[in-house]
């Protein structure tokens, strides 16, 4: 605990005064209008405003089109937080033996996380195009069917879930390794003397070894999927084929700036807050020790 | 050689005006629009040319993004009170402009300052649809209308003859020899909505929506579950299952299969004229022809798309003034013509094209002619003046969701159509709750 | 698979070493991690080989997985087609600039909630803590109004200020000040130095290590940032790089696919944040373990 402290009466606040500044006119005033402006009809043009109470969202829970975005926002995180940390987790465990230049292997899988996510999927555009692209060239020799993603929704969303996967991989790959590096080997060892099989060690002592690193994963995974993926989406599927890739995200931005539907925009945002609290408060529930005050 | 002339002309009376003489100072008009490319360049120019023919009125066009952000621009600039004193606006912003109390109409801007127009010039859909009881609201600028487009090299490998198809049947036919003989794409579209819910039914007399497709007041329905809806996206759906149609996208997308040379029959803006010239270009050949008809129905007319010039309130009556002069200037006959042929867009004055037939322009580019006796060849009943909605863009998503679920199989046609209805219905009822 | 966990337990911290199982699972390890960084790769080696053929190369089949001759060619067309210098530049200042400040005002901050005790310090903290759960698609609406208001769309301003005030930043400081011995600070109110004195003679060459990890998450931030860009510029002088990419990908019939100079672009977009998380990968891991705690 610190003790020494500097007896200054303004100072401390001329310190924080930047970042409480920016804090108040840039988060808390537009968050609170969001909540404010989710409780109104609003014209475009501002010249109306009508107060409608939770009309707003019983709209949106009426909508199913809002509702199909909700699912298609859980597939696409699911996918890409399950199926990325699975895939880590096994290379990582198959990778996890003292060798040398693990360093320069740990720089070889990071560079992608300086890869915008939209520039990631103009990349995977490229190679899942259904006239050029080389993962339709190859698929082709095996099967005739068309995976052409500007008609089918699930080559779309397979499309966006790839190019995040790729993106974050080398990231959680790099923390699972430091994950494993981490375990003593005298408990394994024990184990293994006592007559539990690799699969075995695996389930009882590894994995459960690492759950501050999975979870830790899973949420900042959940987090970049619904929040950092909105690029991904408008410039690669733009919400399409239908509104199979409509990402939370991308339709509250869609229905605000496109579709000029501030107050059904704005209540979208509020639910988007709900969800980004919940997993806030997930992630520093588990790490509570850390948030001392 | 004029325009480097110009330029020195206006950069000198510039220089000279840098003294602090106050009467050669230009009031400056803010123009903001949603022209790229070449179109930009067209832009540049005409204001360019307005700037050289008078001392006190500068026009400077800025480039604001696409149409949707530019839209947008507008909107947070007027509401932070520093609004540019003209907007292009797109088609489907015409009834969130109306009703939003920011606009100064042109009719008004007019006779406030003394310019007469012939309005009864005007070509009679751009009339109508720019039109609050007879009177002009925004400013006609760059309209087109979707005509149909073949490429004659696939017809030929397909022993088709060298004539575009008049009727759906036709298309179909035409098509599904084509795909026989190897081409990619048998008939294909751009601007979904706009060319087969919004202009067919128009095309065929059939309402679109309530009051009067929005003209008798805010529509609060949409009409295109009824039997010609059905028929139209069954008869697609079909083709999409067959293989002659290939859905390619929303928006132009699919101008680029066109321009690849895949499709042999292609339905799109009249403006798309420019972008096909260039991109077949020693490639292909292709002709133009009148949007196909379903049989069976009574004739009405295509709709206009594009967009208008509206003028913002909020600023001084002296720089009023100069738009004034300026819409003059652009609705000369002379320069509508200009715009006209560089640009492939409408003439938006008979005159206008009756001075395009005499300097020969229309012989040495027919395809340009075609929309214009599209427009010409049909009636404007009021089925198709135009389709006047609140938040038209997020009903043509809402519209065009469905026609992908329709095309890919999901969903029958008339359900498809319903579950556009149902929510088209409900963001119009949005839209009307607002100014009741 | 089972041999390789099987030999991870073996493979005991100062065990006798049986060298026929070492090598062997050190060659499986080292296997698995190289055909993990080629996989990584393979899309990026793929949009470079795409990036230097001509455009009849890349729309014919199969696809060529060797470089060709049009690099030049397409690297400048894709330049000056989009003013991409320009757009750079716009991200550099983005990016630089958000780093910057970001680094400046939460150390001021923490510094702050740190070394004094001030009235509202407890409300301060919680303040930037709530920041935490408002990312920037939660207050998109209102976020724009507020902009609008200030007059700062199209302005450097706009696009920089509203990101620089941070959490993350903020509780990195903290956390590592409030490792700092409290002996250096005592000495210093003895020898009669000031805070300010203190903060920059002691703390700061003491924080080097933190911002520069900090530098690098924030410039890789900021540069790739896509939502935010997108509302506040809307002219293409003021875009910035990873939104101008998509004036490249064909949406309208003016343009033809032309992918050749898209993954150009692409490449020239991606270069400077995965340069400098390569170049300063030390920082970059320090950085992520720091931040994320």
């Amino acid at each position: 605990m610190k003790r020494t402290v500097f007896r200054n009466r303004w100072l401390p606040y001329a310190l924080v005064a930047p970042q409480v500044a920016i804090t108040l006119v840039f988060f808390f005033w537009p968050a609170f209008d969001s909540v404010r402006l989710s409780l109104y009809r609003a014209s475009p043009f501002g010249d109306r405003l009508i107060y409608v109470g939770l009309a707003n969202f019983e709209r949106l829970v009426r909508d199913p089109a809002y509702l199909r975005s909700a699912l298609s926002s859980f597939v696409f995180s699911f996918f890409v937080t399950i199926v990325g940390l699975a895939l880590a987790l096994l290379l990582a465990s198959l990778a996890n033996a003292k060798i040398r230049g693990l360093a320069v292997y740990r720089s070889l899988l990071l560079w992608p996380y300086g890869i915008a996510p939209a520039i990631a999927g103009i990349i995977w555009l490229f190679i899942f195009h259904p006239s050029y692209g080389v993962l339709p060239y190859v698929l082709s020799f095996v099967t005739a069917y068309q995976f052409n993603w500007f008609l089918k929704g699930w080559v779309a969303m397979t499309l966006i879930v790839v190019a995040a996967i790729w993106k974050q991989f080398g990231y959680n790959l790099a923390f699972y390794l430091a994950g494993l590096q981490g375990i003593e080997t005298s408990v394994l060892e024990a184990a293994s003397v006592d007559g539990a099989g690799p699969i075995r060690r695996f389930v009882a002592i590894v994995f459960p070894l690492l759950s501050p690193v999975t979870f830790f994963l899973f949420t900042l995974n959940m987090t970049f999927s619904f929040f950092e993926t909105f690029g991904l989406v408008h410039s690669v599927t733009q919400g399409g084929p239908g509104d199979a890739t409509s990402i939370m995200v991308y339709r509250a931005w869609k229905d605000g700036f496109e579709g000029l539907q501030l107050g059904y925009s704005a209540a979208q945002s509020v639910i988007l807050m709900l969800v980004v609290i919940t997993l806030t408060a997930m992630q520093f529930r588990f790490a509570e020790k850390k948030v001392t005050y | 050689m004029k325009v480097f002339v110009t330029r020195i002309v206006a950069l000198a009376v510039v220089v000279l005006g840098a003294s602090p003489s106050p009467a050669l100072a230009k009031t400056d008009i803010q123009w903001w629009h949603a022209m790229q490319g070449v179109l930009g360049e067209r832009v540049n120019e005409i204001a360019t040319k307005f700037n050289a023919t008078q001392q006190d009125y500068e026009v400077k066009p800025v480039f604001k993004g696409s149409y949707p952000e530019t839209l947008n621009a507008a909107i947070a600039a007027y509401r932070a009170k520093q609004p540019p004193h003209v907007v292009q606006v797109f088609e489907v912003g015409t009834q969130t402009m109306l009703s939003s109390g920011a606009v100064y109409p042109v009719y008004q801007l007019l006779k406030d300052n003394g310019v007469s127009m012939d309005w009864n010039d005007l070509i009679g859909p751009v009339k109508s649809y720019y039109s609050t009881n007879g009177n002009l609201a925004s400013m006609a600028f760059n309209s087109s209308t979707p005509i149909l487009y073949y490429n004659k090299d696939l017809f030929k490998k397909a022993g088709l003859p060298d004539k575009p198809p008049a009727t759906w049947d036709e298309v179909e036919s035409m098509a599904k020899k084509l795909v026989a003989s190897g081409a990619k794409c048998g008939y294909s579209t751009a601007w979904p909505s706009w060319v087969l819910m919004e202009n067919m039914h128009a095309l065929h007399d059939q309402p679109f929506a309530d009051h009067n497709n929005g003209f008798d007041g805010l529509a609060t329905a949409l009409k295109i579950n009824g039997p010609f809806g059905v028929k139209m996206m069954e008869l697609l759906q079909r083709g999409a299952k067959e293989g002659w149609f290939t859905y390619n996208g929303r928006l132009s997308k699919a101008e680029a299969n066109m321009g690849g040379g895949e499709c042999g029959i292609f339905t799109s803006s009249s403006a798309y004229i420019a972008g096909l010239s260039r991109h077949s270009e020693g490639k292909f050949t292709w002709g133009t022809g009148f949007l196909p008809k379903m049989a069976g129905y009574p004739q009405g007319n295509s709709i206009i798309g594009g967009a208008t010039l509206w003028v913002m309130k909020g600023a001084k009556p002296e720089e009023y003034k100069g738009v004034a002069q300026f819409f003059k200037y652009l609705a000369s006959t002379e320069n509508q013509a200009w715009w006209a042929g560089v640009t492939g867009y409408l003439p938006l004055t008979n005159a206008a094209v009756k001075a395009l037939e005499a300097s020969g322009h229309y012989a040495k580019n027919p395809h340009q002619k075609t929309s214009v006796n599209q427009m010409a060849a049909g009636k404007t009943t009021p089925n198709s003046q135009g389709i006047r909605l609140g938040n038209f863009v997020s009903v043509r998503d809402a519209i065009e969701e469905q026609m992908e679920n329709i095309f890919g199989g999901k969903k029958t046609a008339k359900q498809g159509l319903d579950d556009a209805v149902a929510k088209s219905n409900d963001i119009l009822k949005e839209f009307a709750a607002l100014y009741k | 698979m089972a041999r390789a966990l099987d030999t991870v337990a073996g493979v005991a911290v100062a065990a006798p070493p049986r060298p026929r199982r070492r090598d062997w699972s050190g060659f499986v390890a080292h296997a698995i991690l190289v055909a993990a960084v080629g996989a990584l790769a393979f899309p990026l080696y793929y949009a470079f080989v795409i990036s230097t053929q001509s455009l009849g190369e890349v729309s014919s089949l199969p696809p060529k997985l060797y470089p060709s001759t049009s690099l030049l060619d397409n690297y400048a067309e894709a330049w000056a087609r989009v003013n991409l210098g320009r757009m750079l530049a716009n991200s550099a200042v983005m990016a630089i600039a958000i780093a910057g400040g970001k680094i400046v005002i939460s150390l001021l901050s923490a510094f702050a909630i740190v070394y004094f005790n001030f009235r509202g310090k407890q409300v301060v903290f919680w303040m930037i803590f709530v920041t935490l759960m408002l990312p920037v698609p939660v207050r998109i609406v209102s976020t724009y109004n507020v902009i609008s208001v200030l007059g700062w769309v199209d302005t450097y301003w706009g696009l920089t200020v509203p990101l620089m005030a941070s959490a993350t930043g903020t509780f990195l400081f903290r956390q590592f000040f409030q490792t700092v011995p409290d002996s250096l600070a005592e000495a210093a109110q003895l020898d009669g130095a000031g805070p300010l004195r203190f903060l920059w003679s002691i703390l700061l060459p003491l924080s080097k290590a933190n911002v520069a990890a900090l530098f690098v998450i924030l410039f890789v931030y900021g540069w790739n940032e896509y939502l935010w860009p997108l509302l506040v510029t809307n002219t293409p002088q003021m875009r910035t790089a990873v939104i101008g990419i998509e004036a490249l990908v064909p949406r309208s019939g003016s343009q033809l696919p032309e992918w050749n100079i898209i993954m150009a672009a692409a490449i020239m977009v991606l270069v400077p944040p995965v340069a400098v998380i390569v170049a300063m990968q030390r920082w970059f891991v320090k950085g992520l373990i720091e931040t994320e705690k």
